[in-house]
């Protein structure tokens, strides 16, 4: 499912193209990578506009529809669950948080990963040796203890849920760009550039950033998963967001207790997040392939 | 290999010590406290009760007598499950955890390995799409969607085996939760060791053991697998951590008697040295795994040695 088998007329290193172009070219080939790109696109866009759209609102109860299956009679098209509240317009609500849930706590763990990671990998020595070692220490504290102390201590407000998770999830991505930085800083392709006279600030720009952020950018869309996995965990265990408002992760929760009498109250948020996920990996997978420099 | 061993314990105390203290005092400043129930209790008694377990002394005094109980090998009492002590609950729940995570670790690698090699010896094959593919979809669908799935299928509507309750252990009681436990583990490994073969295929010293005329076979067995093996030995350290302490969703789900809930459960209650229990635990069980992780790569990769 990867790209390397490039045709000689899209070649890499042809005169005047930039990684990022090529990359996306490279992307372009990677019928998975590009069709999850697509289901996503669409995925995001029911969950942001599909609420206006549906006749029901979130919390709306249709008296005459308690518990019904999905049905094309009657509007509600993936059923009620058995408040008589419309299933296709609660999943989608349920997208909106554990969408921006996912992106909101990337971004707070991008930005502190990478700017820690960054910061040891540069220092290196002594410095380097106690921040990591302090991330070694927060990796031995278990996750659930420190993810409900965050929340205990923020109280359930929703966005400080999203930081919660940011914050619990920085230390792999501190990791990966401590490392990077570090191979980076030695490398012999840099030793040549230098040698050849190449300015500090072309080689930041043309090789060391290009080669940092292939990993990053991998890292950021599998944490979008995880993220989203957790925070679906969170509100498995009740300790997510609350009514009225719901998540993927409430939606299933909810489901597995009906599973028995009302099964797509279990089935329509699973494949919604199920779907999610897996073009998630594969876009992750396609991004990996386009941008790492060794199979260029 | 002894003496780097104790070396390596030896170094993990002053870790062990942080660990403990951030737990301790994070734990004392969130609010909220042990005896905060649906009814608050008359004042006398909640101060008996602060008395009776030290809760009224300043903090420092507290965070030094649990260390000195700790060093006793005393965790304390539980301040939620009247009557037992954490090295009870933790003695008892414990066994629990490691034989469910235990099994489930051991399918996910007898049944994720060869599934990666496979998928990167015949890359691009229908077999690697077949296996990726289900891959995808093990890690995509989460265990508290499978779990029950595999309660209602097996257990409720064929009724071959009992949807929960642990029943001493029986056999018939654990083949739902290991295998609920184990999927996703097994999508894991299988793509993890995929990977990592598909680099270690492309390397030289493999070129160089195909020009000399080896056997695929014998490239395969002597020089891929046990280098392609290291990133899943490492995943695995702090992985079997996670996996033998329980997992909550999994003992929710069948009824089991683990130790899983009490991470969450104690850090809900504010069930301070419940809390601390676990906390020590995992962390030391992370520390030995990283040990035996590391051991395994010496025995891995001949270029590692740890004689000193």
């Amino acid at each position: 499912m990867t790209a390397d088998t490039l045709s000689p007329d899209t070649a890499p290193g042809a005169a005047g193209d930039s990684l990022g172009r090529e990359a996306w070219r490279r992307l372009k080939q990677n019928r998975a990578a590009m069709a999850s790109l697509l289901l996503l696109s669409i995925i995001t866009l029911a969950c942001v506009a599909g609420p206006w759209l549906t006749p029901w609102g979130l919390a709306d109860v249709d008296w005459n529809a308690f518990n019904v299956a999905p049905t094309l009679e009657g509007g509600h098209w993936l059923g009620t669950d058995a408040n008589g509240r419309d299933l296709l317009t609660r999943t989608l609500y349920g997208g909106r948080v554990s969408l921006s849930v996912a992106l909101v706590a990337t971004l707070v763990s991008l930005l502190i990963g990478v700017l820690y990671g960054a910061i040891a990998g540069y220092l290196g020595g002594r410095a380097d040796n106690l921040m990591m070692r302090f991330v070694d220490i927060m990796y031995s504290l278990p996750f659930m203890f420190l993810v409900i102390l965050l929340m205990v201590v923020f109280g359930r407000n929703i966005l400080l849920i999203y930081a919660a998770i940011g914050a619990v999830e920085w230390l792999d991505m501190a990791r990966i760009v401590r490392g990077q930085t570090l191979s980076l800083k030695r490398r012999e392709f840099i030793e040549a550039a230098h040698a050849l006279g190449v300015r500090d600030r072309t080689i930041v720009t043309r090789h060391l950033i290009p080669n940092a952020i292939g990993p990053v950018i991998v890292y950021v869309t599998l944490t979008v998963p995880k993220v989203i996995l957790l925070e679906s965990f969170l509100s498995f265990l009740g300790l997510g967001v609350q009514e009225p408002l719901t998540s993927w992760g409430v939606l299933i929760s909810e489901g597995t207790d009906m599973m028995q009498t009302s099964p797509w109250m279990l089935l329509v948020p699973s494949v919604f997040l199920a779907l999610t996920l897996f073009c998630l990996n594969f876009l992750g997978d396609g991004l990996r392939d386009a941008l790492d420099p060794k199979t260029r | 290999m002894l003496s780097y061993s104790l070396k390596r314990l030896l170094q993990a105390i002053p870790t062990m010590l942080i660990v403990i203290t951030i737990a301790f005092f994070l734990m004392r400043v969130a609010p909220g406290g042990p005896f905060d129930g649906e009814r608050a209790l008359p004042p006398e008694i909640e101060a008996n009760l602060n008395a009776a377990y030290h809760l009224d002394e300043p903090l420092p005094q507290q965070y030094l007598r649990y260390l000195g109980n700790l060093l006793q090998g005393d965790f304390g009492p539980s301040f939620k499950y009247k009557d037992f002590t954490v090295t009870e609950l933790i003695l008892q729940g414990f066994p629990v955890s490691l034989e469910i995570g235990g099994l489930a670790i051991l399918l996910a690698l007898v049944i994720g390995l060869p599934l990666g090699i496979a998928a990167a010896l015949r890359r691009n094959s229908a077999i690697d799409y077949a296996v990726m593919g289900t891959a995808l979809a093990g890690i995509a669908v989460p265990n508290f969607v499978v779990a029950p799935l595999l309660a209602l299928v097996f257990g409720v509507l064929l009724g071959w085996l009992p949807a929960g309750g642990w029943n001493g252990g029986a056999l018939p009681n654990l083949v739902l939760p290991v295998l609920a436990l184990s999927i996703q583990q097994i999508a894991y490994i299988a793509r993890m060791m995929r990977a990592s073969m598909i680099e270690v295929l492309g390397s030289h010293y493999i070129r160089t053991a195909r020009a000399k005329g080896l056997s695929e076979r014998l490239v395969v067995w002597r020089h891929a697998i046990r280098p392609a093996l290291m990133p899943v030995v490492s995943y695995l350290g702090p992985a079997v951590a996670g996996i033998i302490t329980g997992s909550v969703v999994i003992e929710q789900i069948f009824g089991i008697p683990g130790i899983g809930r009490y991470f969450v459960q104690g850090a809900l209650n504010r069930d301070y040295t419940l809390v601390m229990g676990t906390v020590v635990f995992y962390g030391a069980l992370i520390v030995l795994l990283n040990l035996v992780v590391d051991l395994i790569y010496s025995a891995l990769d001949p270029q590692i040695r740890y004689d000193d």
